[in-house]
């Protein structure tokens, strides 16, 4: 755990240079470093800053403004139950008080394991469905507290491997951008569209 | 206006303020209208030197352009013609009491026990604009109280506001993004990186923006309540930019210095050197007596015979060996009433031509005087191209770097550097052309384009020399900011490039020399050759007949000529008017011959240093914030510095030793105070003909730039011949060019005897490049043999990416290793070879 690995950052220069800008390039980065550590370790916002050219503390400064980046160790499964409104009125009180009792800790913690962290959320929109939480943000739908303890136990046997990757990564499929569909590092101010998109005024070439 | 220069301002428009139409510029901020035309709206984000960001919503007013009044942060607006303004209505009111209901939700309200209390914005806001009472009940926002976020600044983040003030200042102005914004809505905080501190050079400078009582500097930090203050303004003599400061105290001691805005100078900021040397003024230490050598040791002695053993020695090494027996070195630390009354007793009184400011690590003075001279707005005015060759103006000279900066970023100004290591600059330069030390005057050739040049001149990067050559072609006048960016090689090719730069039209020079008051010390006559008014001997004799007893038949020796003629003992006294050659001087081993070899020094100055502490005699001066008189910076601006306290026990202003020297020597000066002395200045110097008047009807704040009226006269002014330049040695596989400079904070008075900063400075170790480590089979904090031309030593070396392949890079004056201890004044160029100490050979 700590800085980008020379395979990371192999990758990490290949998506700086898909921004005019590189400091554009500092959310998909620490998606990355999530990726690979499960969280954003300082080392690694300290290597993001060296690629892009901006002060560590403009890297946390980003990082630190959006919850999904977690700073601190997290388990191997992120349990976000909603605890707004329409979940409420549904019993997610009852659930959340079951996971802590459950899992053995409170909001917030992580089992000694590493296997699962806790957190409360807020509505995520799944409301019809309520009670909701998500397991590294994929959804289960009207939670009882039996459903809760099969799923806990699903996940501890590695049920759900092929459905649920380890927190922090985004997709299983890394995304390829054609080379003739590069936008390439087109200046800001320069009002061009990327060649890709075609004339605009002339239709798509 | 925000940012000045960067707006473009033109036009003028007429808008309605408060019932009264008013002119408007183009471009102008609304906020900024207003406040020109003595309406106050209150304002915490919004200052007049950063971009306006709009994060505090208190400048709100009610703004009708034409489609109704509605509520608009006058900060964010440009006025637009016909625009109708209330800042005074019931609805403005209302949202200014909104707003500071709000800020004040998650603000403490102890006043009282804040460090900001009675010059606090939010406060006085508060009390001006605001709710009489909270409507907030519940818990505050409460943290960990005050966390260091740098060695010299606190913050307790719960005071923040948010204003984005501090934050902006770093980004923006000083460019060390260190400190952010960090976590999102309520939990928003300003923070650092996690053991990073925001150990910016201009940290200072956010404790004296933030709008409350969030960010506090150690050094004052709950020393005094504002209302006990007194302040008088004055100006910055760390170094020669000259800022403007206000100088505040409280029962006789210095507290604090605050930036003042000067327009033509540092725009309100400081650097941490400057705004904390006040530490240095209160210092223990500060020589409060006059002590005489007597047994061996120096002793306390009174004024009376202090005066009357040095005027001895002096009167004794006249009548023995003459007036060329007898060296002044020193004055760039006195006001210019000092330097005068000290180049009157010198060069007038004593007869001695052997006088200079300057320690061997500045520009001759002819070379300083005899160019066409550029002031700081002319250097940074937009559309032109500035040439830095010199040393890095961010250790040296910050707030000069600052207006750098700014220019280069926000004003369309060209930079090119001309350097031996990479500066603070280059990161921002159009053009950086690092080169081999000693090799500057190729440089310049090449960028000129006068024959005998390869592309590879001086080992720059020849793609980055066509860029520089292309950005001088785009026309527009060249600034030349001129100084030594290594005191480790002969001045004369430093000469040479400037001579070589000048023939490029329209171009004109900034001298980038160090000390406080160097050039007004030049400038009154401080330095061999010269008289008062930047005049040489000759042509400045008749000026004075009737002012001075006498004046020096010829050109006398400079500082380096002294010390070598002083260890060859043909000097017999020495005079050190607030100078220690043996911390500043470049050749420490000449400097100890030096001072071995002369029968008996006299100093004067503020702390006993290891120079003075040599003397015969010492004579205590009163410093900085302790006399008031005139100070000249590195533009020849003349500005007032006031005094605000009283010095330590009977120290003196150096203007009245001098006066008490002559008289013990059977001459009067003739002068009884400071205005007597700039009266005398004003008639005696020329190029300072009026200067009396002229700063009597001029700003305090700006200072005027002498010469007032146009150039000297041309019989007067100087010419300087450009030398032949030393022959450089040969580059060596195992050997490493030397590469000298210095850092803002190093062993000097000012960082010494200020308890907050003396751990500031970085310590001494040799820098060389990655290649050069490889090479020599080093590793970095290795201690390695470093054999100089005087003496072999071992020391530690760290890898430095600033300096290139083939030097070796040291700074000047730091703790374990001196740069004085390797240079060779002798030789145009130190050459250095490093050996490992682990049996590896010296990469040869
Ligand atoms: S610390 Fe002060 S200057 Fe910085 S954002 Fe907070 S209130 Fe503004
Ligand atoms: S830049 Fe120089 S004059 Fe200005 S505050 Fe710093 S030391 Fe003083
Ligand atoms: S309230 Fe739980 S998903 Fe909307
Ligand atoms: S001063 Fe205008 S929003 Fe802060």
């Amino acid at each position: 755990m700590a800085r980008l690995t020379p395979e990371n950052e192999v990758l990490a220069r290949t998506i700086i240079g898909r921004y005019p800008v590189p400091k554009s390039a500092l959310i998909p980065l620490l998606h990355l470093a999530q990726e690979q550590d499960g969280w954003v370790t300082d080392e690694a916002m300290a290597h993001i800053a060296e690629l892009v050219g901006v002060s560590a503390a403009e890297v946390l400064g980003t990082c630190s403004f959006y919850e999904m980046f977690k700073r601190e160790p997290v388990g191997r499964y992120l349990v976000n139950i909603c605890t707004n409104i329409s979940c409420v009125l549904m019993g997610s009180d009852d659930l959340l008080s079951h996971a802590e009792q459950r899992l053995g800790v409170t909001v917030g913690e992580t089992t000694p394991d590493g296997t699962f962290t806790l957190e409360g959320v807020e509505c995520i929109a799944a409301c019809t469905e309520a009670p909701c939480l998500q397991v590294n943000y994929r959804y289960r739908y009207k939670v009882t507290p039996e459903s809760f303890d099969e799923l806990v136990d699903d996940l501890a046997a590695g049920a759900f491997a092929d459905e649920i990757p380890p927190h922090g990564t985004l997709a299983r499929v890394r995304q390829v951008i054609a080379a003739d569909r590069v936008a390439g590092a087109v200046e800001p101010t320069d009002g061009r569209q990327p060649e890709w998109m075609g004339d605009p005024d002339g239709g798509a070439s | 206006m925000a940012d000045e220069t960067s707006t473009q301002v033109t036009g003028e428009l007429t808008i309605t303020l408060n019932g009264t139409q008013v002119d408007a510029r183009k471009g102008e901020l609304l906020i900024a209208a207003a406040e020109r035309h003595g309406v106050y709206i209150p304002h915490f984000c919004y200052h007049p030197r950063m971009r306006p960001v709009g994060m505090c919503r208190m400048c709100i007013v009610e703004v009708d352009t034409g489609r109704g009044p509605t509520l608009q942060p006058s900060c964010m607006l440009e006025c637009a013609e016909g625009m109708v303004v209330d800042t005074e209505s019931d609805v403005t009111s209302k949202a200014q009491d909104g707003i500071l209901e709000f800020l004040l939700i998650n603000h403490p309200l102890d006043c009282p026990v804040c460090d900001k209390g009675g010059e606090c914005p939010l406060q006085d806001q508060t009390m001006a604009y605001g709710p009489g009472e909270s409507r907030f009940v519940e818990s505050k926002r409460h943290h960990e109280k005050p966390i260091p976020i740098s060695d010299l600044v606190l913050l307790d983040r719960e005071r923040c506001i948010l204003c984005d003030r501090c934050t902006r200042f770093a980004k923006e102005v000083a460019g060390d993004p260190l400190i952010h914004f960090i976590n999102r809505g309520n939990h928003t905080e300003v923070n650092t990186f996690p053991d990073e501190p925001f150990a910016s050079y201009f940290s200072g400078n956010t404790v004296q923006i933030c709008p409350v009582g969030a960010l506090t500097a150690t050094p004052y930090r709950f020393k005094a309540r504002p209302w006990d203050l007194e302040q008088v303004e004055s100006t910055c003599q760390t170094c020669s930019v000259g800022c403007r400061v206000a100088v505040q105290s409280s029962r006789n001691e210095v507290l604090r210095y605050v930036g003042v805005d000067s327009d033509p100078v540092n725009w309100g900021w400081l650097c941490d050197k400057g705004r904390f040397a006040f530490e240095s003024v209160n210092g223990d230490e500060r020589l409060g007596e006059p002590l005489v050598r007597t047994g061996g040791e120096l002793r306390p002695a009174r004024w009376s015979e202090a005066i009357a053993s040095a005027a001895e020695v002096l009167q004794s090494t006249l009548t023995a060996h003459g007036p060329e027996a007898i060296g002044v070195i020193g004055g760039a630390r006195l006001t210019n009433e000092a330097a005068y009354a000290w180049a009157k007793l010198a060069k007038g009184v004593l007869g001695t031509d052997n006088v200079d400011a300057q320690l061997g690590d500045g520009l001759p003075a002819e070379v300083v005087l005899g160019l066409p001279s550029a002031t700081i707005d002319e250097v940074c005015a937009p559309g032109g191209t500035v040439i830095v060759l010199g040393p890095d103006t961010k250790e040296e000279l910050p707030v000069l770097f600052l207006r750098l900066r700014h220019a280069v970023l926000n004003d369309g100004v060209r930079l090119i550097e001309i350097a031996p290591t990479a500066t603070g600059l280059s990161a921002i330069a159009t053009a950086s052309l690092i080169h081999h030390p000693g090799e500057t005057a190729e440089v310049a050739r090449a960028l000129v384009g006068q024959p005998g040049l390869g592309t590879d001149a001086g080992g720059v990067n020849s793609a980055a020399l066509e860029v520089a050559r292309a950005a001088i072609a785009a026309g527009g006048p060249v600034r030349v900011v001129l100084g030594r960016a290594s005191v480790a090689e002969s001045v004369s090719w430093t000469v040479e490039a400037a001579s070589i730069l000048s023939s490029i039209p329209d171009t004109s020079f900034l001298m980038a020399l160090r000390r406080g008051n160097v050039r007004g010390a030049i400038d009154l006559g401080l330095s061999p050759g010269l008289l008062p008014g930047r005049v040489t001997l000759d042509g400045g004799r008749a000026n004075l007949s009737g002012l001075w007893p006498t004046v020096p038949a010829t050109p006398g020796m400079d500082t380096t000529a002294m010390l070598t003629a002083a260890a060859e003992g043909h000097l017999r006294t020495l005079v050190l008017v607030g100078a220690d050659p043996l911390a500043d001087f470049p050749d420490r081993d000449l400097a100890r011959r030096a001072l071995a070899g002369v029968e008996t020094i006299i100093a004067t100055d503020t702390y006993l240093t290891g120079s003075s502490s040599l003397a015969g005699v010492v004579l205590p001066a009163a410093g900085f914030a302790e006399v008031s008189g005139t100070t000249t910076n590195l533009e020849g601006r003349v500005s007032v510095l006031s005094q605000r306290v009283t010095p330590p026990g009977t120290a003196r202003s150096d203007w009245a030793i001098a006066s008490d020297l002559a008289r013990a020597l059977g001459v009067d000066l003739g002068f009884a105070s400071v205005e007597d002395i700039l009266t005398e200045i004003s008639s005696a110097a020329p190029s300072h003909a009026g200067l009396a008047d002229a700063l009597a009807s001029s700003s305090d704040t700006d200072g005027v730039v002498v010469p007032l009226s146009g150039p000297t006269p041309a019989d007067a002014l100087l010419s300087f011949t450009v030398p032949t330049s030393d022959a450089l040695l040969p580059r060596h596989s195992y050997s490493l060019r030397l590469v000298v400079g210095r850092k803002l904070y190093d062993e000097g008075t000012a960082v010494h005897h200020s308890p907050a900063m003396t751990n500031l400075p970085v310590g001494g170790a040799l820098r060389l490049n990655r290649y050069d480590f490889d090479r020599l089979g080093v590793a970095e904090g290795d201690l390695v043999r470093v054999i100089a031309p005087a003496l072999t030593i071992e020391a530690p070396v760290v890898v430095d990416p600033a300096v290139p392949r083939g030097s070796a890079g040291a700074w000047f004056n730091q703790d374990g290793l001196c740069a004085a201890d390797l240079i060779d004044i002798t030789a145009p160029l130190t050459v250095l070879q490093v050996e490992s100490l682990n049996g590896q050979g010296a990469g040869s």
